[in-house]
């Protein structure tokens, strides 16, 4: 039955064991002039006004900003699940918009791992269940799949509760699961919306270094959404966002010398 | 993917259990309606089929339907048996008496009057006694379910006697046959005991029953037999379809068992289709998590079509089967005998529910097919 609806994905290179070693980082994301609007008429809101960005691998990008700011939407965008209105985007060397709904299907589904603020976990899933679905998605067999997701759960801290459910689990270990689904089939593009506002500051602070620790790497750009300034820390680059534009970006250096660099 | 559709299907056990409630109501509901429609129905006509010796039915050309037979002049039986074609050619009666049983107790009963040398016409299975024994002296024959409702609650005893037409009656055997359509006693004799047990009547034959020649056609011959005797003659089946479609065209039958599985189908789009489209609703986040992760329309709408044909197919197995409960336990009531699961009704519950399984499905498809992936991202 699965074949019927399986699809075969080209297999990604594994990055976690990339014989080469750190490289130099490269633009994993390169955005110019998006816009993006919502509405015609009286009711049009424009989310996104001329939005530059630029993202590189290997590092933790925060996106920043007040409420309705068009954080999400930017994200959204950059993810492929959402068309902008105008500009260009190209994401880990790939015209999005050029790219036919099908083929933006395939590019999510081999490149892009996603962190929820909710989790989004399946409450009748276990946890390796949960955890595997990217690579079930891409076709892989559900034994080689839960394999390679129980490795995945032993390094975010999970192996013992694999075969629990999201309901038995707290809400960090849920953080971890979505983590860990977010990362087992290995994407270049790692992209998060809130994933500590659901948790505690203990737990925040354990999610993050998680995502030091097992998501930043030399081939993957992760991109963070927060709202949560007790986190900024973790970030090396920190885009700040303003009534849809990029007001500004820092980075730890940046940070500790009190400099700013506009977009 | 299958697994994963069937794994959120069955995670909500009480939304997974209203919707297999809602499809096994409804397929109960219909399948039952349905049979028991058609066993009433067939009833009106289940007399003309337990007559299996002969294929051919011969009456008064104004008959509509197998209880409304006005007399045959005895002439017509020589005519009949003269028509090329046909082997054997007999009397039969067909009517309604009233029969008063121990101290004067009136009882409607049905009464068949058989030929009186070839028995054509009589019971074709005993519970007690021999056809045979029909050509003792006011003998007769009663069904089952007859001498239960002449006799209520006594062992079958033959030897028993009560009158018709202030005539005495000695019951000499029991037999099988199928329940009419009014579930009155169905009472078998002769036809020479026949004309003393009816009012006197100028034609008591109202009936002919024939038999064709060996090589010979039934629907030809009595074609043939209305050509020359002005009669109406139908094969046996015929003239079945022909009481059925008065019965079904002529009463209020259909109608009101009409509007019962039309509820039951209502019932069935309403309670699944509203059951199914929340557990979508509620499913949406995670629908649209699968879509973010490279999900493609058309894998999910096969997770929700598997997930409706597994409601479905579950529902309606429950359905049936309790369906097919009701009929073996009510099997041994009297005037329920004889009513059974029909497999057309099986067959067409189970193309109504698939109707129904679609028909809930497709909001929940259309929901998710302009479900934006970017949902994930709006929060909780």
């Amino acid at each position: 039955m699965k074949t019927l609806f399986a699809r075969r994905l080209p297999r990604q290179k594994s990055h976690a064991a990339d014989p080469v070693g750190p490289r130099e980082p490269a633009v994993a994301i390169r955005a110019r002039g998006l816009t993006k609007d919502f509405g015609v008429g009286e009711t049009r809101v424009q989310a996104l006004r001329g939005t530059d960005l630029d993202v590189a691998t290997g590092a933790i990008t925060l996106l920043v900003g007040p409420s309705g700011c068009g954080k999400t939407t930017l994200v959204s965008i950059v993810a492929g699940l959402l068309d902008p209105t105008a500009g260009e985007l190209h994401v880990l060397g790939k015209n999005l918009r050029q790219l036919s709904p099908a083929e933006l299907v395939d590019f999510r589904a081999a490149n892009i791992g996603f962190v929820f603020q909710q989790y989004n976990l399946l409450p009748s899933l276990t946890a390796a269940e949960n955890a595997s679905l990217p690579l079930l998605v891409s076709g892989s067999p559900r034994g080689e799949a839960l394999r390679r997701t129980r490795a995945m759960l032993e390094r975010v801290g999970l192996g013992a509760k694999a075969d629990a459910y999201p309901a038995e689990l707290s809400g960090g270990q849920q953080q971890r699961v979505a983590i860990a689904r977010a990362l087992v089939h290995e994407p270049r593009l790692l992209v998060c919306d809130e994933p500590t506002a659901a948790l505690d500051a203990g737990a925040g602070q354990t999610v993050m270094e998680l995502f030091q620790q097992v998501a930043v790497h030399p081939a993957r750009a992760v991109v963070i959404v927060t709202h949560d300034n007790r986190i900024l820390h973790y970030g090396q680059r920190i885009v700040h966002m303003s009534d849809g534009r990029i007001e500004r970006v820092e980075t730890n250096s940046d940070r500790h010398s009190g400099h700013e660099v506009k977009p | 993917m299958y697994w994963l559709a069937l794994k959120m299907l069955t995670g909500d056990r009480v939304k997974f259990l209203g919707l297999i409630f809602g499809v096994t109501f409804s397929t109960f509901l219909m399948s039952q309606q349905v049979s028991v429609f058609i066993g009433i129905i067939a009833r009106a006509g289940n007399q003309i089929l337990d007559v299996r010796d002969a294929s051919i039915w011969v009456m008064d050309p104004r008959v509509r339907h197998f209880d409304e037979a006005p007399g045959l002049p005895t002439g017509d039986l020589k005519r009949v048996q003269g028509v090329p074609g046909v082997e054997w050619a007999v009397h039969f009666y067909k009517g309604q008496m009233l029969a008063r049983i121990g101290a004067g107790l009136p009882r409607n009963v049905i009464l068949e009057a058989v030929d009186d040398t070839s028995l054509v016409g009589a019971p074709g299975e005993m519970i007690a006694g021999a056809v045979s024994d029909l050509g003792r002296p006011y003998a007769v024959i009663v069904d089952k379910a007859g001498y239960e409702y002449l006799w209520p609650g006594e062992p079958i005893e033959l030897g028993r006697e009560f009158e018709m037409n202030d005539r005495r009656a000695v019951l000499v055997g029991v037999c099988k046959a199928s329940a009419p359509f009014v579930t009155l006693p169905v009472v078998f004799t002769r036809f020479s005991e026949a004309l003393h047990y009816v009012p006197r009547q100028r034609n008591l034959m109202n009936y002919i029953l024939a038999e064709v020649a060996p090589g010979e056609e039934p629907a030809t011959v009595a074609r043939r037999i209305s050509a020359e005797t002005g009669l109406l003659a139908l094969t046996q089946q015929g003239f079945f379809w022909n009481t059925m479609r008065y019965v079904l065209g002529s009463t209020g039958i259909p109608v009101n068992f009409g509007i019962t599985i039309a509820l039951g189908f209502i019932v069935g789009v309403a309670v699944a289709g509203q059951t199914f489209y929340l557990f979508t609703l509620e499913n949406l986040k995670h629908f649209g998590s699968l879509k973010a992760m490279g999900v493609n329309n058309r894998r999910l709408v096969g997770m929700i079509l598997l997930q409706a044909l597994a409601v479905g197919g579950m529902g309606f197995g429950l359905g049936i089967g309790l369906t097919a409960f009701f009929f073996q336990r009510t099997s041994q009531i009297t005037h329920l005998a004889g009513l059974h699961l029909y497999w057309q009704a099986m067959a067409g519950c189970g193309a109504a529910v698939l109707v129904i399984v679609m028909l809930s499905s497709l909001l929940s498809i259309r929901r998710v097919l302009v479900l934006e992936p970017a949902i994930v991202f709006r929060g909780a």
